[in-house]
């Protein structure tokens, strides 16, 4: 039989060494996998490369993760918020490494990975500084940029429900990057707020199937809305 | 020059005037976002968030707050009736795959062809961060500007040609400010209407280019 779920968190990320690249999910705070990257500073595997939308918010999740000194590398298009101070300082400081990567090519870059594609021509950043270097082409009469697919050894995200094949259901804009990162790392680990029976997700409304998901750990509901209020 | 300029929500009331119904907006983050307040109630627009939303409502007020609906500025906003989500990927397929009818997106710089600067002054050490900026700029169907036509110091921001780092080629086709409106395209910059006390031949001086006079049109 079947079975995704784990038990808990620190057996999810068991096999992440050092030196792994991960993305994780989350646009700011919303579908940010906060209880992996907690278990994450407890496992302690360092020199890793993160893909996220951004560098972290805060002090909590992401940016306590960078804070504790385990990425060498960040692969993100929006580094820099009004509460990103730990990244500013580790950046300022040359102690992390940024590649900034328009969102939508970021997205698409994932995409790829998961779906095996080769590359791609996006008229995204055509003419910019983030395309220099890069091969272009002229294709029906508009310019585009070749960008490569992005895969990675992990993936984090955070779903609202999933059952024990690993088939997922979001909640609201928490979907964000969970879908794409779930098809292109080699291991796709979730938390969610509840593991439901088989059978309970209707198969019509199931947004990432299961063949892309590895490990399913249930964290129980993932904010108290008045804390959360007052961080964001 | 220019004693008489709209004020932001005036100028974000004349942008909305511009949008059509059954139109799918987006508004970007900043100014833009003051467009919202203005659209005339009878007509249906439809809102994206680049996060993965369609038919984004209001604001959210403190007993409305959900941390999973946030919207591109990362504020936490509703859902009007109608409305979907979707993933990064199928987000941004509709910006750069050109679904979208109008975005609108505040500007550093606009060049009088449409080129434009919108993510970096390019200063030495800054921390750059871009977002969804260049996908915007070159996705929608019609991208429009809206800004103070001159900088805090008195420098024109529709210029011959950006200095600072480009965000998108030839992209944008209006720009809405606080004294004037402009058509933008090949051909160069027109004055396609004034606003308070301006006139074509101050923009002419404040802006150095020749510009086209639409006014009459």
């Amino acid at each position: 039989m079947i079975s995704k779920v784990v038990r808990s968190i620190s057996e999810a990320l068991s096999d992440i060494g050092d030196g792994s690249k991960i993305m994780i999910g989350g646009f700011g705070l919303a579908g940010q996998p906060g209880e992996l990257i907690d278990g994450l500073i407890e496992q302690g595997a360092s020199h890793l490369t993160v893909i996220n939308n951004n560098a972290g918010n805060g002090t909590t999740g992401l940016a306590a993760l960078l804070r504790n000194g385990q990425v060498d590398k960040i692969v993100c298009s929006f580094p820099r918020q009004a509460d990103s101070q730990v990244f500013d300082e580790l950046y300022r400081a040359g102690k992390i490494e940024l590649e900034l990567v328009p969102q939508g090519n970021l997205a698409e870059r994932i995409r790829a990975g998961g779906a095996g594609i080769g590359a791609f021509y996006t008229p995204t950043g055509f003419g910019t500084k983030l395309a220099e270097g890069k091969e272009t082409r002229t294709i029906n009469g508009r310019e585009y940029v070749l960008e490569y697919p992005m895969v990675a050894d992990f993936a984090l995200i955070s779903a609202f429900k999933a059952d024990r094949l690993g088939n997922l259901l979001y909640r609201k804009t928490a979907r964000n990057f969970g879908p794409i990162m779930a098809s292109a790392a080699t291991t796709t680990i979730v938390q969610v707020d509840d593991v439901v029976a088989l059978g309970a997700l209707d198969p019509e409304s199931v947004v990432t199937p299961g063949i892309f998901v590895d490990r399913v750990v249930a964290v129980g509901s993932r904010f108290d809305r008045e804390e959360w209020a007052g961080v964001r | 020059m220019f004693a008489e300029r709209l004020t932001r929500n005036e100028v974000a009331a004349r942008v909305a005037q511009d949008i059509p119904d059954g139109a799918y907006v987006n508004l970007g983050i900043g100014l833009p976002t003051l467009v919202s307040n203005f659209l005339p109630a009878d007509r249906e627009v439809i809102l994206h968030t680049e996060n993965g939303m369609l038919g984004m409502g209001p604001e959210a007020r403190p007993d409305q707050l959900d941390p999973d609906l946030i919207n591109a500025g990362k504020i936490p906003v509703t859902a009007t009736l109608g409305a979907s989500y979707f993933h990064h990927g199928d987000s941004f397929a509709m910006m750069r795959g050109g679904h979208l009818d109008v975005c609108v997106l505040g500007a550093l710089q606009v060049s009088q062809f449409g080129d434009l600067a919108n993510w970096s002054t390019g200063e030495p050490g800054a921390i750059p961060a871009v977002g969804g900026a260049m996908d915007l700029a070159i996705g929608a169907k019609n991208v429009y500007v809206m800004m103070d036509l001159s900088t805090k110091q008195g420098q024109s921001k529709l210029v011959d040609e950006c200095s600072y780092p480009l965000t998108g080629m030839r992209c944008v086709s209006r720009i809405y400010t606080d004294v004037a409106v402009f058509g933008l395209s090949a051909a160069g910059a027109t004055v396609t209407q004034l606003f308070g006390d301006a006139t074509v031949d101050a923009l002419r001086d404040l802006t150095g280019l020749a510009l086209i006079d639409g006014t009459s049109a």
